[in-house]
């Protein structure tokens, strides 16, 4: 390892034990304390679950949902924002054109004709549901994933919408975000800074 | 040579310049949809609104009152060009504003987005706020408008670069200008679609996702794509290409600007016909008849009888090369003069040269010969006339050539240098005094003929290096499965004698190689397979190559000088 100093490292020194530390004593003493103040508190703090579930809070982030428009088509126009944004790569989408001799939909050009989500490789970091300009893709309160095998939690497109028809309706995870039709843009783009324009293109002539 | 200043930089500039291209030349980017180098100046969008100032004789310098399109107008000595006052900043913000009135702004969906100039003339130019309160006006999507390019009619922003394309270029004229004011829009006459041979170049023209690709639609967002820079081998002409793959897969090929090779165009029937580098019936596998499996000793680790192919993970190509090379051997010590190696016109310089010097070095007497040339018609040249007939030779602007090979002329410059005269493949045949038979193939489309099939009848030697099953490599004493120009590097010489450098982009199928490894391999060279080493080496060895033994052929190739040279062996 190099010693090398240099202005933008901060370098940390161990602090010395002096003769009161080095007898531990002190240090035992102060952790039996506060092991019987806890134990006679009177405050339990176990939790008894799975019997009593505990709350959780609107912003948790489980199990993801793919959400439906009003004709309950699914919302997703599959234009790859969350999978180009998720930091975990465990989502897959194969885009399609839609069905245009369908009239139900007739006003819609783009839908992901299949989308996964691998649960188990998922950090449920939420950089999906930030990213969609469509609000389509939703983390849910669903806490507690299981399965038997590792391809359960694969969840294809019917399972995630399936996690939407549940939710939705159990009143603990309402649609949350509702943009306007122009989603975000309009309002982000406002603000955006000037920058380079992205490397890697041809020319435009 | 004329002295521009662009925002305080001083720069020299073409006296032919207009002021788009002298800003460029200091680094400026004036915003433009409407013009485009190749096309004629119509400046309608006005997007490249500067202001423009000249130099006078006494050293002052006097602004324009008004603002003037940079597209349309030209420089000279002392132009003075401010890219970045108020003024101009806000035409700009007002441009956009006009151009996204009634767009619909379906980023999401649109194909463009990611290389769409209005997104980024936007982010960088824009004010993003919108003073429309009515709803936008919206109009039907064209799908017919061509057979391999759709028309999103809302994104349009009327810059008429495809119109001016098909009347200047293809000189087709299927697409125009309908309605007026903000009710104007691209199309076709009915029943006459946009299918020209280059009609797929009004999708790379269009600043925006209006014209689309119908075949890449939707099939991949463009910031997934990696592109390696390459040439079309598709015609004598090679087109300097952008190969834009993902994962291994190819997804489309684009032009890429080369004025010494075809300018910034390339034609349909290369734009879309690399379909066959992912085709299943790909050989994916070098191939050993029984006997020589046996002879290789390999028989035992790759014939299971029982089923079980997937579980076989003995190397293919594991003594393969070996006995290759002994039957080579073998071959030239019964008979050096009926060996006949053949060289397909679709081999880089590189990949000829190593087979070349291989067998030369084997035996000077061994014959190397140039493979089937496939000639298609006779050559298409463009701008067409109003009855679709071929331009005045001074007016020609892109051609299609007859000859549906890349490299006709590399192959044959190092036939010449080895083998002193050129032999056709077809010659060889005739003459049916070989004995044994190295064809090497890699062509898109079948190439065996009939009288290639009979004439080559049953040798005691049928080595065949190919990319698909042929009668000839059914028969095949050993099959070495090989690469499509999109899996390697190398050197295509076109028409006129230009060399350029193409890129390998994507992996070659299952366990298929690319030629130049299996060439290494097999002359036994040291080290890997590198075009840029070996070209310096086939520079220094073949005069008529000198050119490109500066090894980096640069984005626009070196021209090299066919000529006779005098015989070596
Ligand atoms: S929550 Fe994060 S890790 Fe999980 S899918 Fe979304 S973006 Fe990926
Ligand atoms: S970001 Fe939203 S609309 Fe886009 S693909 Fe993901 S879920 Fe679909
Ligand atoms: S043309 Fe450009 S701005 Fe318009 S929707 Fe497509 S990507 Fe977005
Ligand atoms: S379709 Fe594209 S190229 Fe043609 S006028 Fe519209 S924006 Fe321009
Ligand atoms: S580029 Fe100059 S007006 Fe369009």
């Amino acid at each position: 390892m190099t010693t090398k100093k240099s202005k933008t490292v901060k370098w940390g020194e161990e602090p010395k034990i002096g003769w009161w530390e080095a007898m531990y004593l002190p240090a035992i003493a102060g952790g039996l304390a506060t092991a019987i103040k806890h134990a006679f508190s009177g405050r339990t703090t176990t939790r008894q679950y799975p019997d009593v579930e505990p709350e959780i809070p609107p912003n948790y982030r489980g199990v993801h949902r793919l959400n439906r428009d009003e004709e309950g088509r699914v919302k997703c126009v599959a234009c790859y924002m969350c999978q180009t944004a998720c930091p975990a790569n465990c989502i897959e989408i194969i885009a399609a054109p839609a069905p245009k001799d369908d009239p139900h939909w007739k006003d819609r050009d783009k839908f992901p004709q299949t989308f996964t989500i691998d649960e188990l490789r998922c950090i449920y970091c939420g950089m999906c549901e930030e990213a969609c300009p469509v609000d389509a893709i939703e983390l849910t309160s669903v806490y507690d994933l299981t399965g038997y095998t590792r391809k359960e939690l694969i969840f294809d497109k019917e399972k995630l919408l399936s996690v939407f028809d549940e939710t939705s309706t159990a009143g603990k995870d309402p649609v949350r975000t509702n943009r306007g039709a122009l989603g975000p843009a309009s309002v982000e783009a406002a603000t955006a800074s000037q920058g380079p324009p992205p490397p890697g293109r041809g020319s435009h002539g | 040579m004329a002295k521009v200043i662009v925002n305080d930089i001083e720069v020299d500039a073409d006296a032919k310049d207009n002021c788009i291209l002298a800003a460029r030349k200091a680094g400026v980017e004036i915003p433009h949809y409407c013009w485009h180098e190749a096309l004629s100046v119509v400046a309608s969008c006005r997007m490249c609104l500067v202001e423009v100032g000249e130099t006078k004789p006494d050293g002052t310098v006097v602004m324009g009152p008004k603002l003037v399109p940079g597209c349309q107008t030209p420089i000279k000595d002392g132009t003075v060009i401010r890219t970045n006052s108020d003024k101009v900043k806000t035409a700009q913000q007002m441009t956009l504003e006009l151009l996204l009135l009634n767009h619909p702004l379906d980023c999401s969906i649109c194909d463009q987005a990611g290389e769409c100039y209005l997104q980024d003339y936007t982010y960088k130019y824009g004010n993003a706020a919108s003073r429309l309160d009515e709803p936008k006006l919206q109009r039907m999507d064209k799908y017919h408008i061509g057979e391999q390019i759709a028309l999103f009619t809302d994104r349009c922003v009327m810059c008429t670069r495809c119109v001016r394309f098909t009347r200047e270029i293809s000189g087709t004229a299927e697409l125009q200008v309908t309605n007026r004011g903000s009710h104007e829009e691209i199309d076709v006459f009915p029943d006459t679609p946009c299918d020209n041979k280059l009609a797929g170049n009004v999708v790379d023209l269009c600043p925006v996702g209006a014209l689309c690709s119908k075949d890449f639609l939707y099939k991949k967002r463009v910031w997934w794509l990696k592109s390696a820079n390459s040439v079309c081998t598709g015609c004598s002409t090679g087109c300097s290409i952008h190969v834009d793959q993902n994962e291994d897969k190819v997804y489309r090929l684009r032009p890429r600007d080369n004025p010494l090779a075809q300018g910034h165009f390339m034609c349909d029937e290369g734009r879309f016909g690399f379909k066959y580098i992912h085709d299943e019936r790909r050989l994916r596998k070098p191939k050993l008849t029984d006997a020589l499996a046996v002879d290789a000793g390999t028989a035992s680790k790759s014939a299971k009888p029982n089923g079980t192919a997937d579980l076989n993970f003995a190397e293919p190509w594991l003594d393969v090369l070996t006995v290759t090379r002994n039957k080579i051997k073998e071959a030239i010590k019964t008979d050096a003069r009926g060996f006949v190696a053949v060289l397909s016109p679709f081999m880089s310089v590189e990949e000829a040269y190593l087979l070349a010097s291989y067998l030369k070095s084997l035996d000077k007497k061994v014959r190397l010969v140039l493979g089937r040339v496939p000639v298609v018609g006779s050559d298409d040249k463009y701008p067409k006339g109003s009855k679709g007939e071929a331009p005045a030779p001074d007016k020609i602007k892109f051609t299609i050539r007859s000859e549906k090979c890349p490299n006709r002329l590399g192959v044959e410059m190092i036939l010449r240098h080895f083998e002193g005269d050129l032999v056709t493949v077809e010659q060889a045949v005739a003459r049916a005094d070989a004995t044994a038979w190295y064809f090497v193939g890699g062509y898109n489309v079948g190439w065996v003929t009939d009288p290639i099939d009979r004439g080559v009848g049953k040798p005691s030697l049928l080595i065949v290096q190919d990319i698909f099953a042929s009668p000839l490599s059914e028969r095949a004493d050993i099959v070495l499965a090989s690469s499509t120009f999109a899996e390697r590097d190398g050197t295509y010489v076109n028409h006129t004698g230009l060399a350029q450098a193409a890129c390998g982009a994507v992996r070659c199928p299952g366990d298929a190689r690319a030629d130049g490894r299996i060439l290494m391999e097999l002359a036994e060279r040291k080290g890997l397979y590198n075009a840029m080493t070996l070209r310096k080496e086939i520079g220094k060895a073949i005069p008529g190559l000198a050119a490109i033994a500066v090894g980096d052929l640069g984005e626009h190739g070196v021209k090299v000088t066919p000529v006779r040279e005098p015989i070596l062996f």
